[in-house]
């Protein structure tokens, strides 16, 4: 056939399965927002200071008055402190969401032909790799002020296995919470009021035998305290107990239920 | 630069009959009424309890252009958002190319083009990297984002700030890439929610020029605008709309017939009786700006009208500060058609409301 001028092809667009679209979509916008960690650099130091501090704080100054039994108190915290910034730094969905939906961009996304989980599944993406970079920080840093893990090469895998599960598994609630706020300012919140208080009542800090009956309780057996006290037993040698299976339950069973709600609520959510 | 001749060929070639745009011909033998692009039928829509749109109809051909025309809160942005598939109608029927825009949302996505009236772009990406994205969530092949990427970028006379965060643009650059966006795809249809609102007179001759480029390749538009003349120099056909309905419809002629091609505006002295002046200058659609002490009137006589009207009113003892000819703004299509300003039917329709 003869070339014809310059556009007449330009509507023939790829053509692959609906799967593949899917795959294709999710990684356009994974890629876009990836692409904001590095151009917005005070999200990332955010992630990786804030547990920082944290951790200084809970080492050098509550430190000496917790007892931690048989380990040092250094050796215990590491957990907690990496698991609580896996959480803050997963929360960044709720807000980048909140934001994409109030700016005039979401508009763009919802008039194209593509997935509706794509814009979600791209935050979600950023913020593992955003955690992983962070999580990297945090795990370095804990070496310097003195982090003596016991972990051999499988104990490593699993710590990062679950860690990539949890990070995943917060950052689809957190899209939820995204797409159900009304502000930016309340997406801003809603991550610490849930948050703080799931890391703070756990065996992230301080060992839970000292907490009152219901808090300890509480306390024992939610998700985040099962993935503390198995990441801590795989890096530090402390006793798992159910932790293990239980942390990797929780968090698959919270990414099943969670992305299904996620997206139907953003179809919902954009269509009035 | 951006040079008086974009190059047709630069925008797309939809409507011409070509060979080889299989998806296309698809699309015009789906369409029921044939020419019709767009058909808009009973439209309705409302928000809690604030009735926006009631019942509106229109169509529009294959490569023409409708405007809609209408002041602040008269239903223009949601009547786009239903057509480009942001807003479910509560009822009513709207066709892009014969597809349901609320059962077919998809299949009518991958025809349409929407620049809203606010810039949905990426502030933290460059303007090439926000056409890359769009580009490839259109789903075209890499080779063809990357040509038609560098042809929009020069169109728009963006090269030079391509590489640079759109934060760092101005808001004509950011209506212009956001145009450009919507354009990366060449879609048959297109939607221009108030496209030159808040440009500069360059900014918007560049804007209307391309709009006028894209007309002339074969591409549908309906654009909103509030502008009488911007209607006028762009669209085929002019709907004018306010508080939810249709208050008038045609060509530009059709409807300047009805207000008059152009206005002779005299401007009273502040030392002078306004409400004196009004009685002497007793002509044909004689419209009253007391704010600003002006009296407008449809041209007619031509420099024998021009004389009377002042010899009267110099007769009368009035001060005239300033005369001069204009064409109608919305303002006179508003006083002529329901006999108040944009202003006062905005207060009415609120008092309705309320009522
Ligand atoms: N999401 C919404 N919720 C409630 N009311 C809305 C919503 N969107 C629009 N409205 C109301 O609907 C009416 C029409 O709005 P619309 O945006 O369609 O007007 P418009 O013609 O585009 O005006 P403008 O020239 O100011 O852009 C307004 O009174 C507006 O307040
Ligand atoms: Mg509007």
């Amino acid at each position: 056939m003869e070339k014809p001028s310059s556009f007449t092809t330009d509507k023939q667009t790829e053509k692959h399965s609906k799967f593949f679209w899917t795959l294709s979509d999710s990684w356009t916008l994974t890629k876009r927002s990836v692409k904001h960690i590095t151009r917005n650099l005070d999200q990332l130091f955010s992630v990786a200071l804030f547990p920082m501090m944290f951790f200084l704080l809970f080492r050098y100054v509550f430190g000496g008055a917790i007892d931690t039994g048989n380990i040092s108190y250094v050796n215990y915290l590491v957990a907690g402190i990496f698991v609580q910034m896996l959480a803050f730094g997963a929360n960044y969905t709720t807000m980048n969401l909140a934001v994409d939906l109030q700016r005039g961009i979401v508009n763009r996304f919802r008039s194209l032909p593509i997935a509706r989980s794509a814009l979600i599944v791209g935050h979600v993406a950023a913020d593992l790799v955003r955690n992983i970079v962070s999580g990297l920080i945090v795990i370095g840093v804990s070496f310097l002020v003195g982090f003596q893990p016991v972990a051999g090469p499988t104990d490593w895998v699993l710590v990062f296995g679950l860690a990539i599960l949890f990070s995943l598994a917060i950052s689809w609630i957190s899209a939820i919470m995204g797409l159900l706020v009304k502000s930016i300012e309340a997406a801003q919140w809603t991550g610490f009021i849930v948050i703080f208080p799931l890391t703070f009542v756990s065996g992230a800090f301080v060992p839970t035998e000292t907490m009152p009956d219901a808090l300890r309780f509480f306390a024992e057996n939610q998700p985040l305290t099962h993935v503390i006290e198995a990441i801590r037993g795989w890096l530090v040698g402390t006793p798992i107990g159910n932790s293990g299976w239980l942390a990797f339950a929780w968090c698959t069973g919270i990414i099943i239920v969670a992305m299904p709600v996620a997206t139907w609520l953003f179809r919902r959510k954009t269509l009035q | 630069m951006v040079s008086a001749d974009f190059g047709i060929s630069l925008l797309s070639t939809h409507g011409t009959g070509k060979q080889g745009m299989v998806h296309h011909n698809r699309l015009i033998e789906n369409q029921a009424p044939a020419g019709n692009a767009i058909v808009v039928k009973g439209l309705i829509k409302s928000f809690k309890r604030l009735k926006v749109l009631d019942g509106i109809d229109f169509v529009v051909k294959q490569g023409t252009v409708l405007a809609l025309l209408g002041p602040n809160g008269a239903g223009k942005t949601t009547t786009v958002h239903i057509l480009g598939t942001l807003l479910l109608p509560d009822g009513g029927k709207a066709l892009i190319n014969g597809l349901d825009v609320v059962k077919e949302a998809n299949r009518v996505r991958s025809l349409i083009g929407l620049t809203g009236q606010y810039a949905a772009l990426d502030e933290y990406l460059t303007g090439t990297e926000n056409l890359h994205m769009i580009g490839r969530l259109y789903r075209l092949s890499h080779r063809d984002i990357k040509r038609r990427t560098r042809e929009l970028l020069e169109l728009f006379d963006l090269v030079e700030a391509s590489n640079r965060a759109v934060k760092t643009y101005s808001g004509g650059m950011r209506r212009r890439l956001d145009l450009a966006v919507s354009l990366i795809a060449s879609p048959p249809i297109i939607f221009l929610d108030e496209p030159t609102t808040g440009l500069d007179p360059r900014s918007r001759l560049i804007m209307w020029n391309i709009i006028k480029q894209l007309v002339s390749s074969g591409t549908t538009i309906l654009l909103t605008t509030q502008d009488m003349d911007e209607a006028d120099n762009l669209a085929d056909r002019i709907v004018v709309i306010n508080g939810g309905k249709i208050i008038a419809e045609g060509t530009a002629d059709e409807l300047k017939q009805r207000i008059g091609s152009e206005r002779l505006e005299i401007t009273v002295s502040e030392a002078s009786n306004f409400d004196e002046a009004k009685k002497v200058v007793d002509e044909d659609g004689l419209h009253v700006d007391s704010k600003r002490r002006t009296l407008s009137v449809v041209t007619k006589g031509g420099v024998h009208q021009l004389k009377q009207v002042l010899s009267n009113l110099d007769e009368a003892g009035i001060n005239v500060e300033s005369v001069s000819f204009r064409s109608p703004t919305l303002d006179d299509v508003f006083l002529t058609l329901t006999g108040h300003t944009t202003e006062q039917s905005k207060g009415e329709t609120k008092a309705q409301q309320e009522g």
